[in-house]
């Protein structure tokens, strides 16, 4: 067997053990085995890589991984659960950038007239969809990290200028398939990594988990064009099957919001709300606010508790306070599990994460679907820092801007009680009916003060 | 860069996004940021396409994207498959068999 027949053996092993980590994510108790499976994929595909024919400065390859390790490692180990979205986006943000660099690269290699115009287009979809990951990572990754607002940035004739420069970069790409030059891919490479910007500019935090998973099917393209360039089939398969895991999760997150992906990317959605109703004001309508005590007495004499965390527990760092309270009340025979809305938290399935943290099994972990048959029977339903994903008004108010949006049934329980810091409307800035409802009763405080209490008083009982 | 194979990659391009899209529909939502953070580990095999580029570069401005390019992709590949370890070692079942709650007492009651 030749080397390059060895290369390429090895290359197919690697792209199995890159779709068998994917199949270990289909369970919970498989899922761990498979990243493993995943990353041994991943050492021998760079083994090989070293002994490639024609290959050489392996010293300084060694030097730049080195460097990427002394970042990433420390980076990935220290993250906090609740940094997650952001980590995601980084690693994303700079794999986009890797992929636009290869392809860019590679180009720059061979004369430019030498190129069929297939293969121009390879390049040109590799550095543009990469440059425009990169950029659009970094500013989702501002955006979360608070270093700017996560609220919608708009200006006038915002969509006008951004059809521009999308315009601009489709007109590029059809000059450089005519004349391929280094400098029009170049100042493509430019309007690209603007676009990035101007793209996610807009976009709300709120929106920001739709926006994560559309970027990693970004990247994961961009990936499979540099494979095209590179005539690599472990670069295609593998940035493939990234490309078809984002876009099938963006359509999914969109699905869990209510909403179609363009009104997602470019309505702003939250600007406009938010300047209107951002208020601290109940309309003059009152709302019943309970004792730390008489929550105790009512969740502790319950058959059944449904706990709906939102992002306000994680912010609150109140998991391991949450899961305190689950366990006391299920001492007393109280049957308690978690419902977890599909965008709760700020990116896909973030907030079954930071429950696991807390030593939640993820058998009372349920989803939307399954807990939604379960609302009707329960006592109380406990919804923790989380507004908008239970907010009827996604049912029956036409006019707001949630509607549509599937949600947690908790108006369904016989009692609901909301754990709240103050009346303020959620991350998408629309107030919640739920407030005001009869069977509701509300504690104000940092979810964390009001959990402790919680737990203390139903210790006292 | 020869051009022979286009079709070749084309075919598995498109298989993949078969393979892709059956895997994928078949993740519970419980594991949607693990299987976003485990795809992004994924995508880090760019750090393959990385080293080649650097390993036959010509001049400074080739060897320089090219180490930029190393070091950006091997950061996505170490941080990715860390982070995704990180997360799934928490998700844990129920420790032994599910415990005996007994009989439920009578006097709770739905709404005290």
């Amino acid at each position: 067997m030749s080397l390059v027949t060895g290369i390429k053996v090895v290359d197919l092993v690697a792209a199995v053990c890159f779709i068998l980590a994917l199949a270990g994510l289909s369970n919970p108790k498989s899922a761990r085995m498979g990243n493993l499976v995943g990353a041994s994929g991943m050492l021998v595909a760079l083994g090989i890589t070293f002994a490639t024919p024609g290959l050489s400065r392996f010293g300084l390859m060694i030097g730049a991984m080195a460097i990427g390790v002394a970042i990433g490692a420390p980076a990935a180990r220290l993250v906090k659960m609740t940094a997650m979205p952001q980590m995601v986006a980084a690693f994303n943000g700079v794999g986009g950038g890797a992929a636009a660099l290869v392809s860019l690269v590679e180009f720059l290699k061979v004369p430019p007239s030498t190129f069929a115009t297939y293969q121009i287009v390879e390049v040109l979809l590799g550095v543009t969809i990469g440059c425009v990951s990169f950029a659009g990572s970094a500013i989702s990754f501002a955006k979360l990290q608070e270093l700017m607002s996560g609220r919608p940035v708009t200006y006038p004739g915002q969509q006008f200028f951004n059809g521009l420069i999308g315009a601009g970069i489709v007109g590029l790409v059809i000059a450089a398939c005519v004349t391929p030059h280094t400098s029009l891919i170049v100042i493509v490479a430019i309007l690209a990594l603007a676009f990035g910007v101007v793209f996610v500019l807009p976009i709300g935090g709120a929106d920001v988990p739709v926006l994560i998973s559309l970027l990693n099917s970004f990247t994961g393209l961009a990936v499979a064009a540099s494979g095209f360039v590179l005539n690599s089939v472990l670069l295609v398969v593998a940035g493939t099957l990234v490309g078809a895991s984002g876009t099938l999760l963006t359509r999914m997150m969109s699905k869990a919001m209510g909403r179609s992906l363009p009104n997602i990317l470019f309505s702003a959605f939250g600007a406009v709300i938010t300047a209107s109703q951002s208020t601290e004001s109940t309309g003059g309508r009152s709302v019943r606010a309970g004792s730390a005590e008489d929550i105790a007495i009512l969740l502790a004499y319950s058959r059944k508790v449904i706990i709906v965390p939102g992002y306000g527990l994680a912010v609150a760092q109140a998991q391991h306070v949450a899961k305190e309270l689950a366990d006391l009340l299920e001492a007393r025979g109280v049957e308690v599990f978690f419902a977890i809305h599909p965008v709760a938290g700020r990116m896909p399935g973030h907030m079954n994460v930071l429950m696991a943290e807390a030593n939640v099994p993820y058998e009372e972990l349920k989803e939307m679907d399954l807990a939604n048959g379960e609302f009707a029977t329960a006592d109380v339903a406990l919804v923790v820092g989380a507004n908008d994903v239970v907010n009827p008004a996604a049912r029956n108010a036409p006019d707001s801007p949630i509607y549509g949006m599937p949600i947690l049934n908790v108006d369904e329980a016989k009692n609901i009680v909301f754990l709240k810091r103050s009346m303020r409307p959620g991350f998408a800035g629309i107030d919640n009916e739920l407030l005001f409802n009869p069977k509701t009763t509300l504690l104000f405080g940092d979810a964390k003060d009001s959990l402790t209490k919680l737990v203390a008083e139903v210790k006292a009982l | 860069m020869s051009g022979t194979n286009i079709l070749e990659l084309v075919t598995v391009f498109v298989l993949a996004v078969f393979v892709g899209f059956e895997v994928i529909s078949k993740v519970p939502s419980i594991l949607h940021t693990p299987l976003m953070s485990g795809t992004n580990a994924i995508h880090g095999v760019i750090l393959v396409g990385a080293m080649t580029i650097l390993g036959t570069a010509h001049g400074t401005t080739q060897i320089v994207l090219g180490f930029l390019a190393v070091v950006l992709a091997t950061l996505n590949v170490v941080g990715g498959f860390v982070v995704t370890d990180r997360m799934l070692e928490m998700f844990k079942g129920r420790q032994g068999p599910p415990s005996d709650k007994g009989p439920k007492d009578d006097t709770r009651v739905g709404e005290p």
